[in-house]
């Protein structure tokens, strides 16, 4: 509710700029009061990041995070998880400071899903360096993805960037398999088709033994069996064509 | 009597062909059925050009329009060039060497430069057979090897660097790239196979190579029509450019399209036709043949200008979602609120309000048409834009096997026609003693062939291929068949080629194909031979390099072809034809002494020299043999009534 009376104060502030300039002392003051009112009521919260990144300078606490799924519904419980994500990157990385969902202060969030972050060690006021948070990050990024069920493409922190698998090379390259396959088929193809003849030769000869020893072939040679002795002469043969004219 | 006097001159040409027959002491082999030896045919003309050669000079020329120059250009030359080198060689049953040397004993060089050209096109060509099973072979992982690649273009680095392992310049040789040297042997290996009983194995594994390429071009159309982007890729290629037809370069590059597409020249129809039966009806199987090329040619065309359609959809979308993000970053838009449609609203009001921050983004222009004018034509198109393409897909292992199984089953049964142009011409000169079979005869050819290729192994293999590519594949091809046409219309005989004809299909050719072996394709095959030179001539010999420490990487280094590079491009194209004079020189030399000629040296090739000219020897008008007599009376005075 209070955030929402500083938004209310911001816009009003930001469609009167003709206001006089009492006026806009006193929305001012108001303001401030609110504003002092908020730190009584939750001491630890509301940082005003503004203060840690002026423009693009990027000061040592804060860190930049924005989402590109067109469609991602980001709500207040989504908030939340990044926080708890978050905390549990620093305590992973710290081996174990207690950190928690309170130490974790977005702001200046916009439409765009974008908002910049500080962490405050647990139980204080102290800042965590951002070296430190993007080292966190690094350490668990698959982690924080996972729970958005994003990927390294659209949950982006600025300035941290992924760092990518080690190549998966397996111990005998797969295409060796596949080439090892085709070809042991094909060698064993060229093996069966040179050997089959053979084979059939010698038992054709090992029956033609054993059939020329029942009976004697005194006749005519055949074609087939003579066509391979001798040169046929082409000038002698085919006379009983002529005989036709 | 009035009858039609056929029964004599049917009993001389029959006993002509027996005597031929019967020279060879074993039968000669034939294949199963008329089905076979059409695929046959069909598969050796079908090959890689088909699928990536005219789809580009379809995209270059202006879509729809390239096919009336292609069509003309089939009509006038592809078609008479086919129908003579069938039909002359299932008349003569010979490979190309027995073939030209029987029409005239000074033609036979026609024949040895047909087989050299098919021995050196044979060489390059399991090179690329060995890179489609390089890319077979790692299609069977997830994800595709050509995804993640540590530089920016993956599909570049995964080709120019994993596979071919590029040197920078064509002096630098390299070493042998292991891998290469593997799927180079496995290749020769399965081309043995296929060759192990010569025409009985080819004519079983042909079945398989020349139908399934259909098959996997009918299951990439179908799929890449439900692809978004696919109706990009039909417009742009069937958008009918008019003005392209203007230009002579592209009647050339039909001619020369329709010419090489046919694979003429090569002496391996030559030799699958010799198998047949002489009755034959070989004017429709020209024009079986000669059709379904250029049907596959267009059908192939369609499925890959879907895909490349589909691509360039891709990279436009990709490129405007970057610049999407780009200004979603930089001004803090809510996610969503920038979409493709109001992208061009959102970036006028931005410029209006901030025009500086939108000047210091960089914004790319995206332009569909520019991505779809990315053309890439022979390697460039089937490992690297297709590669590119199949990532994008679901299921990208699959469509990878599909699409390079296809590309093997193409380039192998084009090897069938290559390496029957070799082995056919040397089986039918019997160089071979008769004591060894053929099947090692056959295995010899492919060890020679194998260890001659290895030099596409270099590291520098990519741009001998291409010399090769350019300088063998080309200008030999146009000389051979020049001849080839003159020796049939006017060294054999025209009529005489009537009469084979009629013989043969029962029906005499008619003025279509008078008109064009006459006179129409020698004239074509002349201009285009003229054109194609003084074109190359014109251009400088240069090469495009692949060199990553180049200024303008990843543009390709163009460099000059060194001295010595060039003296082997220019013996390259000479060496086939050389041969043409030189055995007519010989004949010339020696037909006077042929008796006399005992053994002029162990060479091979002097050997080879030996045998033409013991082939010529029978047909030599002087030996004597009655049926030549008469039939040489015969075909003097024509066609004559014999009194029975």
């Amino acid at each position: 509710m209070i955030a929402y009376a500083d938004f209310k104060i911001e816009s009003l502030a930001y469609f009167s700029k003709k206001m006089p300039n009492h006026v806009r002392w006193v929305l001012q003051q108001i303001k401030s009061r609110i504003e002092r009112l908020n730190a009584l009521f939750r001491p630890v919260m509301h940082y005003n990041c503004s203060a840690h990144h002026e423009g693009t300078n990027m000061t040592e606490e804060a860190s930049n995070i924005s989402s590109d799924t067109a469609a991602y519904p980001w709500s207040k419980n989504e908030m939340f998880l990044f926080r708890a994500a978050l905390a549990f990157a620093m305590r992973d990385y710290t081996n174990g400071e207690e950190f928690g969902v309170s130490d974790i202060h977005p702001c200046d969030e916009t439409e765009r899903v974008s908002f910049w972050f500080v962490v405050t060690r647990p139980n204080t006021t102290d800042l965590v360096d951002k070296g430190t948070v993007e080292m966190a990050i690094k350490k668990s990024r698959n982690r924080i993805n996972g729970a958005f069920l994003l990927t390294d493409q659209t949950l982006e922190f600025d300035g941290i960037y992924p760092t990518l698998a080690a190549p998966v090379s397996p111990a005998t390259p797969p295409w060796l398999i596949v080439f090892g396959v085709v070809m042991g088929a094909v060698s064993v193809g060229i093996i069966a088709l040179l050997v089959y003849p053979l084979v059939q030769r010698k038992l054709k000869k090992n029956k033609d033994a054993d059939d020329e020893d029942s009976d004697e072939e005194t006749g005519v040679k055949t074609a087939e069996i003579g066509a391979n002795d001798g040169i046929y002469n082409s000038m002698f043969s085919d006379d009983e064509r002529f005989t036709q004219m | 009597t009035a009858t039609k006097i056929t029964l004599p001159m049917e009993q001389m040409f029959d006993m002509e062909a027996e005597s031929d027959e019967q020279k060879e002491i074993t039968q000669r082999p034939k294949g199963d059925n008329k089905i076979q030896y059409l695929l046959t045919c069909i598969g050796f003309a079908v090959g890689l050009g088909n699928v990536w050669r005219f789809p580009y000079l379809c995209q270059t020329y202006g879509g729809g329009a390239f096919l009336i120059p292609y069509v003309i250009a089939l009509v006038f030359e592809g078609l008479p060039l086919l129908h003579m080198e069938l039909a002359i060689g299932q008349r003569l049953r010979m490979g190309s060497v027995g073939v030209w040397s029987s029409i005239s004993p000074y033609q036979g060089g026609v024949g040895v430069a047909s087989m050299l050209v098919s021995f050196l096109v044979g060489l390059f060509y399991n090179m690329i057979l060995a890179w489609i099973l390089w890319y077979f072979f790692h299609s069977f992982q997830s994800p595709l090897p050509w995804r993640d690649c540590p530089i920016n273009i993956s599909v570049n680095y995964f080709w120019y660097r994993e596979t071919l392992n590029m040197t920078p310049n064509i002096e630098t040789s390299g070493s042998l790239q292991w891998w290469l040297v593997l799927c180079l042997a496995s290749a020769w290996c399965i081309v043995y196979i296929c060759f192990i009983r010569g025409i009985e194995t080819v004519g079983k594994a042909i079945y398989a190579t020349a139908t399934f390429p259909y098959l996997v071009l009918t299951i990439f159309l179908i799929t890449a029509l439900t692809l978004p982007g696919a109706s990009d890729g039909l417009i742009y290629l069937f958008t009918l450019n008019w003005e392209t037809l203007k230009n002579p370069k592209v009647w050339l590059d039909a001619a020369t399209q329709i010419f090489f597409s046919l694979s003429l020249a090569f002496g391996g129809l030559i030799a699958f036709s010799s198998y047949n039966p002489q009755k034959n009806n070989c004017e429709r199987d020209a024009l079986i043949v000669g059709c379904v090329n250029s049907f596959t040619s267009i059908y192939a065309s369609i499925p890959i200008f879907v895909i490349l359609g589909f691509k360039a959809n891709e990279n436009n979308n990709n490129c405007q979602n970057w610049n999407i993000l780009t200004l979603t970053n930089a001004f803090n838009i809510g996610v969503g609120n920038i979409t493709l449609e109001n992208y061009g609203e959102w970036l006028n009001y931005l410029n209006k309000t901030d025009p500086s921050e939108v000047e210091s983004l960089n914004l790319k222009a995206c332009n569909l048409q520019t991505f779809l004018e990315e053309v890439a034509s022979g390697t460039g198109l089937a490992f690297i834009l297709f590669t590119e393409a199949v990532i994008e897909m679901p299921a990208s292992q699959v469509w990878a096997v599909l699409f390079f199984v296809m590309l093997f089953c193409l380039s192998l049964s084009s090897m069938f026609g290559n390496l029957e142009g070799v082995l056919t011409p040397l089986l039918d000169l019997h160089i071979v003693p008769p004591w060894i079979p053929k099947e090692a005869f056959t295995g010899l050819i492919c060890l020679i062939s194998f260890a001659v290729a290895l030099i596409f192994t270099l590291g520098s293999g990519n741009y001998w291929l291409e010399i090769f590519n350019s300088y063998v594949g080309s200008v030999p091809l146009l000389i051979i068949a020049f001849f080839e046409i003159i020796a049939v219309a006017y060294v054999y005989g025209i009529n005489r080629f009537n009469d084979d004809i009629e013989w043969m299909t029962g029906r005499r050719p008619n003025i279509y194909w008078q008109a064009t072996w006459r006179f129409i394709s020698p004239f074509m095959l002349l201009v285009v031979f003229v054109a194609y030179v003084v074109i190359e001539a014109e251009k400088q010999p240069t090469y495009n390099a692949w060199n990553p420490d180049y200024v303008h990487y990843p543009l390709a280094d163009v460099l000059h072809y060194p001295e010595w590079v060039f003296a082997i491009c220019v013996l390259l194209s000479i060496l086939p034809v050389v041969a043409i004079p030189l055995v007519a020189f010989y004949k010339f030399m020696s037909s006077r002494a042929l008796e006399y000629a005992g053994c002029l040296c162990c060479l091979p090739a002097c050997s080879a020299f030996l045998a033409l000219s013991y082939n010529g020897a029978l047909e030599h008008p002087d030996v004597i043999k009655p049926f030549k007599l008469l039939q040489f009376e015969f075909q003097l005075s024509g066609k004559t009534s014999i009194p029975m």
